[in-house]
């Protein structure tokens, strides 16, 4: 099995008035024609990740190979073949209508002339922008240019895509049609392979063959979603709802040995993953001692988030 | 990567440049603004000089002199500077530098494709000047006796060389913050002093002169000069009167393949400090 992506050792840092440690030391091996989400909470380091794969950016120590080609030393080898996304972009030359930069963007990738134009044509169609295809780009809104930028890194047909949180603050059709193209465009033909960063653990769950969770620049686990939530089968979630006390019964909670907790709605309900059933026994009394009441108690089945809330130790908030 | 990819980059490049200098809703702004500002501001420079240095004017030749410097100078004012624009209005304004920096392209080919459409302005411009000067100022120039083969090749080694320039410039421009076209300027103001723009090199220190004797620019002005002033008149102010033609020409054609060496070799260094410090896609905040 060929590895679309195969990152050992890599680390970044950004030096400046304090050093930040972006990446450290991530070991990352995706496999051609696989949907592969990172999935962590703000500032992980995904998108640090996304840049240095997609030849943006030079990692400071370790290395990188896309398609089998080093991110330093054969970047030209690598580009003809990739294509980025950031889903918050909403950059273009507003000057030029969506149709002559998507065109533009193709010609630059070599796309031949009538390919290209049934692409764009179809990816159009696709993400229910074909009534603007002949607008400047200035006059569309926000969420219309993200939907543009997305297939810019279609219409290029790359062997492998990267989309950095490709979702990020579009409303829910337009999210579904993008995660079903996605999906598809994966499934059509063996050879391509897509890279997804999200903080939506839906997305990762609905979406991904694999996942890796990531916090603090660090990978803490991989693997298929069913496998990741099956490590969580010797632990215990519960949704626990009380009464509203000082200090939040998320902070109340968390102090208590061996369970980790997230807040679902704020001062009222959370969710707790416990390394031990036993354990609840001290949730209630940590709960009850600091005046609060419980109101309802529930065992509930694990999911991916609860997997993240133990590995990361909170929720993607 | 292969000729026909940088001629596809090239041409995609030229026809955005286009579309931006071009995307004016009323052509008589877009004329005013791309065509006349450029002339003005070089004029004003001319008159300010012919104003102090009352003899100037009155000699026909070394009118010729101040005039064809400036006016020439354009070319190095607009394509230059045009070339750094580039890069800041893609990364800043556009945010679209990231998208280019990862296709499959050359980011030099693409900078020269942008900037065509300013050479194009700029030789409207040019030409423009020229006109007035013949018609209103009274310069004495003699289209019948230009040398063109001498002109054509010395326009096209000086253009080749403003690209270097403005290549290099863009790749410092990749390191830097938005706000610091402060360099390209300083460094467009060095050349207008020490290529013998404005007033011959001779009224220099000698340091600067020497200084001036390593740009191409020196040699490119002096031999656009002689090429619409055949003849000694030019020579005899430029003070490479010493020097022939074909001398020169030798020069030009040296300076500026070193020039391109240069500029490929900053732009290189750059893009890779660009790339190390995350600077591709940097924006500024406000
Ligand atoms: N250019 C930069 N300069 C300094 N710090 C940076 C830069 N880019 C990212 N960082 C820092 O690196 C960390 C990871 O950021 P990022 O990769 O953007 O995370 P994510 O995409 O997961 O939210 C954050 O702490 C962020 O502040
Ligand atoms: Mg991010």
């Amino acid at each position: 099995m060929a590895y679309a992506l195969e990152v050992s050792a890599l680390s970044r840092a950004f030096t400046g008035k304090q050093t930040v440690v972006a990446l450290e030391n991530v070991d990352l091996k995706v496999k051609e024609g696989e949907l592969f989400g990172l999935l962590g909470p703000n500032g992980a380091g995904k998108t640090t990740l996304i840049k240095i794969l997609s030849t943006l950016l030079l990692p400071t120590s370790g290395t990188a190979k896309v398609l089998g080609y080093d991110v330093d030393g054969e970047a030209s080898k690598i580009r003809p073949l990739i294509n980025m996304v950031s889903g918050g972009e909403t950059s273009g030359y507003g000057l030029l209508t969506v149709r002559e930069n998507l065109w533009m963007f193709s010609q630059f990738y070599g796309v031949p002339g009538s390919v290209a134009r049934e692409r764009i044509d179809g990816l159009l169609k696709a993400f229910g922008l074909e009534d603007k295809a002949n607008a400047k780009v200035r006059t569309i809104s926000t969420g219309q240019r993200q939907r543009m930028n997305i297939i810019r890194g279609f219409v290029t047909d790359p062997k492998l895509i990267f989309l950095d949180e490709p979702t990020l603050g579009l409303d829910v059709t337009t999210s579904r049609t993008i995660r079903e193209y996605i999906r598809d465009w994966v499934r059509a033909r063996d050879d391509r392979t897509l890279l997804l960063t999200t903080h939506y653990m839906r997305e990762a769950e609905e979406l991904c063959d694999r996942v890796a969770i990531i916090d603090r620049g660090t990978i803490l686990a991989c693997g298929p979603p069913a496998e990741l939530k099956r490590r969580m089968n010797h632990a215990s979630t519960f949704v626990m709802d009380t009464t509203s006390f000082d200090p939040a019964p998320l902070s109340a909670v968390r102090g208590v040995k061996g369970v980790s907790a997230d807040e679902i709605e704020s001062g009222k309900r959370v969710r707790l993953v416990l390394e031990d059933e036993s354990a609840i026994s001290d949730v209630i009394s940590a709960v009850v001692s600091r005046g609060g009441r419980i109101v309802s108690l529930n065992k509930v089945e694990a999911t991916l988030e609860d997997a993240f809330i133990e590995m990361v130790g909170r929720g993607l908030g | 990567m292969a000729v026909s990819a940088h001629l596809r980059t090239f041409r995609h490049a030229a026809w955005l440049g286009w579309q931006m200098e071009s995307n004016w809703t009323r052509p008589w702004l877009f004329m005013i603004y791309s065509i006349a500002r450029p002339i003005a501001a070089t004029l004003i420079l001319v008159v300010m000089f012919l104003v102090v240095k009352q003899g100037v004017a009155n000699d026909p030749a070394m009118f010729a002199f101040t005039y064809l410097g400036s006016v020439f100078f354009m070319f190095v004012a607009q394509v230059m500077m045009g070339a750094t624009m580039v890069i800041m209005e893609d990364r800043e304004h556009y945010q679209t530098l990231k998208q280019l920096y990862i296709a499959p392209i050359s980011i030099r080919v693409y900078i020269i494709g942008r900037a065509m459409s300013k050479l194009l302005l700029t030789s409207v411009s040019v030409v423009i000047s020229i006109a007035f000067g013949i018609l209103v100022l009274g310069l004495p120039l003699d289209l019948g006796t230009v040398d063109w083969p001498l002109f054509a090749a010395a326009m096209a080694l000086g253009i080749s060389c403003i690209l270097a320039i403005g290549i290099a410039l863009a790749g410092i421009t990749f390191l830097t913050a938005k706000h610091s076209s402060g360099i390209n300027e300083g460094i467009g103001g060095a050349f207008y002093l020490l290529c013998g723009t404005l007033f011959p090199l001779t009224v220099l220190p000698s340091w600067a002169q020497a200084v001036g004797m390593a740009i191409p620019l020196t040699y490119w002005l002096e031999l656009v000069r002689r090429s619409l002033y055949p003849g000694s008149a030019m020579e005899a102010i430029s003070g490479l009167g010493a020097l022939g033609s074909g001398t020169i020409m030798l020069y030009l054609v040296v300076s500026t393949l070193a020039f391109l060496a240069a500029s490929t070799l900053i732009f290189r260094y750059a893009d890779r400090r660009a790339r190390r410090a995350g600077k591709v896609d940097m924006t500024t905040s406000y």
